[in-house]
């Protein structure tokens, strides 16, 4: 349990613009900016997309975030690679934009339910 | 088993099956996004949640500022701080410049000779991520918990620590209210070791209590191997 295994190679994330990095590779500000790593590169491998489509995706929300008057200081980095990420998602997969919509809806319903203290789950019949 | 002296805010004093003194949600926004795409990636077949967590867990040093391996360092070099953070370890981690979000009560308990000490959590939303980094992937397991109770020596063997048998276990649930630090024993050949590099041997897992703190840092001695 305590053998680290080894990341395998990266995707060329240094090619993405500004990716905030230190010596060894991406960090984090918090949990959910891993998780929304994690799940691009898994994505990725699993072919879902290339990696330029994805620097091409990432890209043009960055810009079009700057453009809507983004100060770009670095702390909204991961809120423009989660909306670039759930727009190829989209793009890709048959999930649409309601259902997702919907399924934010019932984390929230989960999340203001479940007693403090107690991990949060979602209901098998909200899976929806 | 724990049997601390917990300070309960007054305003945790009454629970009507929902927290009406958290000012802040749960769960972000942005939060809750990532959980509804996880959740529909996972149901559709498209990602592997445990390939998600393995990935994630790698880059357990990379998450949140970790203060809390620099309050350790802190209070390894500086006994003052060490009998502060004992005492009040809200105010003592406060002093690095964070707090966490919820402001949440922290309890340091530390490792000497005779008493070793091992955290569980339910890992809601609270968890301290901010001082102690990222939550490891096993932490969350029902099993892991329960076990942890129940076998922590065993629990502690499967991480590679063995303790003397006369090393007392003590087992911290944490709660809505008290997180707690464990604070590690100091390595020996530390000494002269500037504060900086010892808080770079403070792991996630030592402050967990599931491993001790050793010198040279694990990675060195594999790869001197």
């Amino acid at each position: 349990m305590t053998a680290v295994a080894s990341p395998g190679p990266l995707p060329p994330f240094e090619a993405l613009p500004r990716i905030p990095v230190d010596r060894d590779g991406p960090v984090f500000r918090e949990p959910w900016e891993a998780q929304a790593f994690a799940m691009t590169v898994k994505l990725h491998e699993s072919g879902l997309f290339s990696w330029p489509e994805w620097a091409s995706a990432l890209s043009s929300e960055i810009e079009a975030a700057q453009a809507a008057g983004d100060p770009d200081l670095g702390d909204t980095y991961y809120r423009h690679w989660l909306k670039a990420l759930e727009g190829l998602v989209l793009a890709k997969t048959e999930l649409t934009a309601d259902r997702l919509a919907r399924r934010v809806q019932a984390w929230a319903r989960a999340a203001e339910r479940a007693p403090h203290g107690e991990p949060i789950l979602l209901p098998e019949d909200e899976r929806d | 088993m724990a049997g601390a002296d917990h300070h309960h805010d007054h305003h945790h004093g009454h629970h009507h099956g929902h927290d009406h003194d958290h000012e802040h949600p749960r769960l972000g926004e942005l939060e809750l996004r990532v959980k509804a795409l996880e959740s529909l990636l996972v149901e559709k077949g498209l990602v592997d949640p445990a390939a998600l967590d393995t990935f994630i867990d790698i880059y357990e040093t990379k998450v949140g500022p970790r203060n809390g391996a620099a309050v350790v360092a802190r209070a390894w070099v500086d006994p003052a701080f060490r009998d502060w953070l004992l005492r009040d370890a809200s105010a003592a981690i406060k002093s690095f410049g964070f707090e966490g979000r919820q402001g949440e009560h922290m309890v340091t308990v530390e490792n000497t000779n005779q008493v070793h000490n091992l955290v569980v959590c339910t890992l809601c939303s609270c968890y301290p991520w901010p001082v102690l980094g990222l939550p490891p992937v096993w932490y969350k397991s029902a099993p892991f918990r329960s076990r942890a109770v129940i076998d922590p020596r065993g629990v502690l063997a499967d991480f590679g620590t063995t303790l003397p048998q006369d090393v007392e276990i003590r087992v911290w649930d944490s709660t809505a209210e008290v997180r707690y630090l464990v604070l590690p024993q100091r390595p020996s050949g530390t000494e002269g070791l500037p504060e900086a590099e010892l808080a770079a041997l403070v792991t996630r897992n030592a402050m967990i209590g599931v491993e001790q703190v050793v010198y040279p840092p694990r990675n060195a001695r594999e790869a001197a191997e």
